[in-house]
């Protein structure tokens, strides 16, 4: 029997292999309804999610927004420019107080690592973490599991290299806890001043040389160089990052194998951590990722939403 | 309480010649297989549906259009019941606008699974009009809903309930009346 008892969604380190994996066979059932020609079905008819950004985000905002209302579920986003908490409300203030509106779930985004798992704990409706500081991304976690089992068919016995700012990255994080549980190799690459401290811990291997990271990679997974971070002296400058680092053509035909997939989960900096060519070239799947990305948050906010203590095969 | 096997409605054979009966009443009330498409809904209809569509060919000569549809994400008790349903994917390939949709279940019970079918059909696209099909109509409906091709009209109670094997899923073929019994104490 499949199992789905969580209220909320927090981090994949958390979640079982069987439970990231009825999230991903969820989602492939999702993901048909968005090339209908009246995108909408009425599961979620009724509920009201809220989704709650304390940081800029395009794709995973709008990919949320629309995942809640293609369940015909009601959203509502709240930002901080716009909310009391310019007036100085604090955080856990305003969420009770959007909890006393009764609110089914609260998507949240926020620059503090652990936010997520704190607001669960006291709060009724199911969190879902749509980032936290360098915690979890986990929905962007899955939906780039879900992109190479898409493509590559498996995870289990793939090598898959995540490259650049592995130490700020929760989008890695979340990789590293998923493909791990499925059974991938996982191997992470950047200058030493961007891997963390016993990184190894985790169960990945650790180069610094990009030839290394490229070589017999079934996935090169891509991480923004989060330029806002740059004056605190992780790196000479962006160029020499650049040039050892940057993803780049000539560097993929000389290392990398000819089926390999790039990703890169936005917002990109062309020219720094990949070049355009690369990008938008025949190896990307960077655009497949945010098409997932609706049904694999449909898929998420189905199973919280119904907050069942059950997922059974059965028949009206 | 159990669900104890009562009497046998119908066998393999008895199966084949119902749907094929039933293939050629579409054929000949629809006055051919021009306009036609067969949508079967998960789990049994599916086969029952493919199955029809191969029968069609073996009468006809003429290939038409098969779909497949999971009500899940349509039910209307998702919000009541306390377990939460796997999503299987709808698989509808082919446009359904101005098509005679033939819809296809193994038993027809409340009507609400044909409810929830007819409005994920209607999300889909326009179609001419919906026929329903089913082997087996076992009454108490719930909602005003009746088949155009009915395989067997079978009276029942509510402590009696219908089973339909099909080799596809289950390793027998055979219609069953399972009858609850009280489990002994």
């Amino acid at each position: 029997m499949k199992v789905w008892t969580k209220k909320d969604l927090v981090g994949l380190e958390v979640l079982s292999k069987k439970e990231i994996e009825l999230i991903l066979e969820t989602a492939a059932s999702f993901r048909e309804i968005s090339t209908r020609q009246v995108k909408k079905v009425p599961t979620l008819r009724g509920k009201t999610i809220v989704l709650f950004f304390f940081e800029p985000s395009t794709r995973t905002r709008s990919s949320f927004e629309l995942a809640a209302k293609r369940l015909s579920a009601d959203t509502l986003s709240i930002s901080t420019s716009t909310s009391a908490i310019k007036k100085g409300e604090t955080l856990k203030d305003t969420m009770k107080n959007i909890e006393a509106m009764q609110v089914d779930a609260i998507i949240i985004r926020h620059s503090a690592s652990g936010i997520a798992q704190t607001l669960a704990n006291c709060m009724g409706p199911s969190i879902i973490n749509a980032g936290d500081g360098c915690h979890e991304h986990p929905t962007q976690g899955l939906l780039d599991i879900f992109t190479i089992k898409e493509k590559k068919g498996r995870i289990k016995g793939l090598n898959v290299s995540i490259i650049g700012d592995i130490a700020h990255s929760r989008v890695a994080r979340s990789n590293i806890w998923g493909l791990k549980k499925l059974g991938a190799t996982v191997t992470v690459c950047g200058p030493r001043t961007l891997i963390p401290k016993d990184i190894e811990k985790m169960g990945v291997n650790v180069t610094t040389s990009l030839p290394q990271a490229l070589k017999n990679a079934d996935v090169i997974n891509i991480l923004r160089i989060q330029i806002e971070r740059q004056k605190a002296g992780l790196f000479p400058s962006l160029r020499e990052y650049a040039i050892r680092y940057g993803v780049n053509r000539e560097k993929l035909e000389q290392y990398a194998k000819d089926d390999v997939l790039i990703m890169h989960p936005g917002p990109m900096n062309k020219g720094i951590e990949i070049t355009p060519d690369i990008a938008d070239g025949k190896f990307s799947v960077i655009l497949n990722q945010v098409t997932n990305g609706i049904a694999v948050r449909m898929a998420v906010l189905y199973l919280v939403c119904q907050s069942h203590t059950e997922v059974v095969e059965q028949e009206l | 309480m159990t669900l104890k096997e009562k009497s046998s409605l119908m066998d393999e054979q008895m199966i084949k010649r119902t749907l094929m009966r039933i293939s050629h009443e579409i054929l000949e009330r629809n006055k051919g297989p021009d306009e036609i498409v067969v949508v079967g809904i998960r789990n049994r209809g599916a086969y029952l549906a493919s199955r029809i569509v191969n029968m069609i060919k073996e009468i006809d000569g003429n290939e038409i259009p098969l779909g497949i549809l999971d009500i899940t994400l349509y039910r209307d008790d998702l919000t009541m019941i306390d377990t939460c349903p796997v999503v299987h994917s709808t698989k509808i390939d082919f446009d359904i606008n101005d098509k005679i949709v033939i819809l296809v279940d193994d038993v027809l019970f409340t009507g609400r699974t044909i409810r929830c079918a007819l409005d994920e059909l209607i999300d889909l696209g326009r179609p001419k009009n919906i026929q329903l099909a089913v082997l087996v109509d076992r009454g108490h409906r719930e909602l005003p809903i009746r088949a155009d091709y009915v395989g067997k009209n079978v009276p029942t109670t509510f402590n009696e309930s219908v089973e339909v094997r099909l080799k596809e899923v289950d390793a027998t073929e055979g219609v069953i009346l399972l009858i609850k019994e009280k489990d002994p104490i």
